[in-house]
């Protein structure tokens, strides 16, 4: 068995222990090409089905591009499709690009708190409504206590140590320094009430695998990430006034995979044109810890 | 096409060099981002402290903190041959539940030993857990040999004693290799300080080690993780989802599921976006469909037909090794889950603790400690399908939940006959304990002009009718004199079991409290009438064990997909109830029960 498969084949057994384990779960879809590797996964454990809501934070300076490409295949793939925001703070303007609080004030506004009170059923969730095609405010506020996120180990230092089933407390507060054990395929799923489990089927996974499983499986993916002929791509993304492309000729992606395995970009970090991270040498550290995924 | 990628765990004493030897191995095959080691550099010169090449993996702010690795950590790592993920495990014995889990993730490992400090108690207690965890390939590196000379009688004297320690574990190392990770003595290549060792380097070394081959060989064993019936788009599929852990299977083969024993053929193999496919071998995350539809549940396990069928009692041997806050005791029902099963389960006995320092030493223990190992017996409330280690490791495989935490994890080694079991342990020695009054059964029969007797329904799960019909045998027997009380299973949620009432799993305590109740009131006279739906064979069985002395008169209503054994009396779904009451009551006079002069 080739190493893709065998990523593939424990990450939907994840997502297999997730679903049977978790009565309320959903699973984080940032429009990026993890989580969409991930929502692709998902339709290989489920055949062909999504039985899980996905769960979009709009903060409102998403390039628009992204926010299309999210519709589109909410609509194409029947996704039970949730978004969430910070209603006050976007009308507070209490965001980086307004100036009024700092980049990493702007993630916290934007990211963690939307996305702690949308998970915890708080603030109001829309629901994409196949009917009529708009999002609508959604019934259910139970909170989620299984949340399915598409992190990888070698983004970033912190996400380095990572359990595939990562519990957080009342206050999505994450341990580092108490984490379960996992012995073998065992994962933690049980847990006490108030505290709801993170669960990362891509641990395992590389920059590189992403892309080469994107390319054998010809999953589609915002054009964003490919150059269209300006010799600029996005390689991370994220909100546009903190996010900036790359030089890259790659146009699909096999030839990003190239440029992965011997280019440009082998020895250079994932993230290096998302500007909140330069901030603070434990910046994404602070936010993980607060829910910022 | 992929490149081949293999997970390695590095453990050993804290202080041994571990993470000084993963720095090493990052920095010097180019592994590291552009511009890491110049920054960690630099770093260290704006705090005047030298550069270590640990420094390089504390990407933490906690970790630099402390100055230990406080958890498994990753690391990636390329050769020409393959991807390497190296898991660091931290040294110090709280964090042993780290360890563990790095371990459990891995193909092989490297095990560190200060050449200048021995063998320490962690040196031994990794050991252990690599062998119990199941790791195949292990590679003892001798480090900090600039210390000691680069000594070869050093370095030859610690390989014989931990190669003996070792074997005494039914390890047998791959090799020891002498190093200086400070120094770049045989880490990337070999060492002019070292001339007597001709062996690899560890770079050599790990490409050396051998991919493990999926376990196509073995009988299939497939644990059923879930059923699917997505019936959106019309879709009408029922397709039992999970990972083929060893084996193989095709479509046609007949296939056993257990511990239920239920049969069927596989229709088709099921794939998404990939093409059709006749059979699923190990490692491979798949679904099928079944000639016959049966109703099954997740954590059944599925073999073929044609080959060895695993073990199933309730009673086993196991070595266990315990990272709980809290103790392993007795008389506690904790989760076991095997394979994709999860079932209650007990602490029977503690054949003996082993001491890691010193194997050959154990201890009698009352308690199973944090960081102990130990020989045990553990019973399961419920039956489950296993299978030894020495035949098939991963389902002999598996952790103990403590109040919502892995608490502990072990394999089974010997499966044991449960004529024994905790349970009837525990009704002999209540009976034996029993304080009677001096009223006797015949003397209330005489007055009440009925025995005392329990009497359970059951139907399919989410059934009411078994709770109709008992509630209408209690009126018509009470209307006739008897003392007859109908008691819901449900009631023990809001009442007796509230203490219970948090915990995961409470079924197993449940059916306890109700037989413990029904033995009370049975033998008070009573006609004790319990409606339970959902019953399975096993829980009926604990039921009536439960209510000894007396014998329970188990009815079962509505049509059931399955034959349920133990069952006195089937009655269908359309009967009516003053005819299933009447036919109740016939076979109660039958059994004088009911004595008939009075009905």
């Amino acid at each position: 068995m080739d190493g893709l498969t065998k990523l593939e084949s424990q990450s939907i057994y994840i997502l297999r222990e997730a679903y049977r384990s978790f009565k309320s779960l959903c699973m984080l879809w940032s429009i990026g090409k993890d989580s969409t590797v991930l929502l692709w996964l998902a339709r290989k454990a489920f055949f062909g089905h999504v039985p899980i809501p996905l769960v979009h934070i709009d903060t409102h300076f998403k390039i628009p591009e992204m926010i299309r490409y999210r519709d589109d295949l909410a609509i194409r793939w029947h996704l039970n499709m949730i978004v969430g925001e910070n209603t006050r703070a976007l009308a507070a303007k209490e965001t980086f690009p307004d100036g009024n609080v700092d980049r990493l004030g702007c993630c916290k506004n934007l990211k963690s708190e939307a996305l702690r009170h949308t998970l915890s059923g708080e603030w109001t969730r829309y629901r994409l409504n196949h009917r009529t095609l708009k999002y609508e405010p959604d019934e259910n506020r139970e909170p989620y206590t299984g949340v399915i996120v598409g992190v990888r180990a070698d983004e970033e230092g912190s996400r380095s140590k990572e359990r595939y089933f990562s519990p957080r407390d009342k206050y999505n507060e994450w341990s580092v320094g108490d984490q379960p054990p996992e012995f073998w395929n065992q994962f933690k799923t049980d847990f006490a009430p108030g505290t709801h489990v993170r669960i990362h089927p891509l641990l395992d996974w590389t920059e590189l695998n992403i892309w080469e499983y994107i390319d054998r499986e010809k999953i589609p993916m915002t054009s964003l990430y490919f150059n269209q002929g300006s010799g600029k791509r996005y390689r991370s993304l994220g909100c546009y006034p903190c996010t900036l492309p790359v030089d890259s000729e790659a146009r699909n992606p096999a030839e990003i995979v190239e440029e992965l395995r011997s280019g440009k970009f082998a020895n250079v970090a994932e993230r290096s044109g998302r500007a909140q991270d330069k901030e603070d040498s434990g910046g994404l550290e602070t936010l993980r810890r607060e829910g910022y995924m | 096409m992929s490149k081949e990628q293999m997970n390695i765990v590095i453990v050993g004493h804290v202080d041994h060099g571990k993470s000084t030897v993963i720095g090493r191995l990052l920095a010097d095959t180019g592994s590291l981002p552009q511009g890491k080691l110049e920054q960690v550099k630099a770093d260290c010169a704006r705090n005047a402290k030298p550069f270590e090449y640990a420094f390089l993996l504390d990407a933490l702010k906690d970790e630099r903190r402390q100055g230990i690795t406080i958890d498994t950590a990753r690391c990636f790592f390329k050769t020409a041959k393959r991807d390497y993920i190296i898991l660091d495990a931290p040294g110090h014995i709280e964090f042993l539940k780290n360890m563990v889990t790095g371990a459990s993730h891995a193909e092989a490992a490297l095990l560190v030993i200060d050449a200048k400090e021995g063998i320490q108690e962690n040196t031994k207690r990794h050991g252990l857990v690599l062998s119990m965890i199941g790791i195949k390939q292990v590679v003892i590196l001798v480090n900090k040999m600039d210390l000691v000379d680069y000594s070869r009688e050093v370095f030859e004297k610690l390989a014989v004693d931990y190669a003996a320690y070792l074997e005494g574990l039914g390890v047998r190392p791959v090799r020891f290799i002498p190093i200086s990770a400070f120094q770049g003595d045989n880490l990337v290549s070999g060492s002019g300080r070292m001339c007597w060792y001709d062996g690899p380097s560890v770079l050599a070394q790990l490409d050396a080690f051998t991919k493990r081959e999926e376990p196509v060989k073995l009988p299939l064993r497939f644990p059923v993780q879930d059923i699917y019936k997505f019936t959106e788009e019309g879709d009408a599929r029922r397709i039992i989802a999970g990972t083929v852990e060893t084996g193989e299977v095709r479509s046609g083969d007949e296939v056993v599921f257990w511990p239920s024993g239920k049969r069927a053929r596989i229709h088709s193999v099921e794939v998404f976006s990939a093409p059709a496919r006749s059979s699923a071998s190990a490692g491979e995350a798949t679904g099928f469909t079944l000639s016959t539809e049966l109703y099954l549940h997740p954590g059944e396990m599925m073999t073929l037909a044609s080959e060895p069928s695993p073990k199933m009692h309730c009673r086993f041997q196991a070595n266990l090794f315990w990272v709980g806050a809290a103790p392993m005791i007795k008389d506690r029902v904790y989760k076991l889950k095997l394979g994709t099963a999860r079932v209650p389960v007990k602490l029977a006995e503690i054949v003996r603790v082993l001491d890691a320092d010193d194997l050959s030493s154990t201890h009698e223990a009352q308690t199973v400690n944090r960081h102990d190992v130990a020989a045990c017996v553990l019973e399961t409330l419920k039956p489950i399908a296993y299978d030894l280690a020495q035949d098939i490791e991963t389902l002999s495989r598996f952790v103990i939940v403590d109040h919502y935490e892995i608490a502990g994890g072990g394999i089974i080694l010997q499966d044991l006959p449960s004529a024994d079991s905790v349970l009837r342990q525990h009704i002999e020695q209540r009976e034996h304990c029993w304080e009677r009054g001096w009223v006797l059964p015949a003397d209330r029969a005489a007055v009440y002009k009925h025995r005392g007797k329990f009497i359970l329904l059951t139907g399919a799960e989410g059934d009411t009718r078994c709770q109709m019909l008992a509630k209408s045998l209690e009126k018509h027997l009470f209307s006739s004199g008897c003392k007859a009380y109908y008691f819901d299973i449900a009631n023990l949620r809001s009442g007796l079991d509230t203490d219970v009432a948090a915990e995961s799993d409470v079924r197993a305590e449940e059916i306890r409290r109700l037989g413990e109740l029904g033995r009370v009131l049975t033998d008070s006279g009573q006609i004790f009438i319990t409606a339970a739906p959902g019953m399975d064979a096993y829980e009926i069985e604990q039921l009536k064990l439960l209510v000894k002395p007396y014998d329970a008169f188990v009815i079962r209503t509505g049509k059931n997909e399955e034959d349920l054994p133990g069952v006195h009396l089937a009655l269908d779904a359309d009967e009516a109830v003053s005819d299933a009451v009447a036919k109740v009551c016939r076979l109660l006079k039958e059994e004088e029960i009911l004595f008939e002069y009075y009905l």
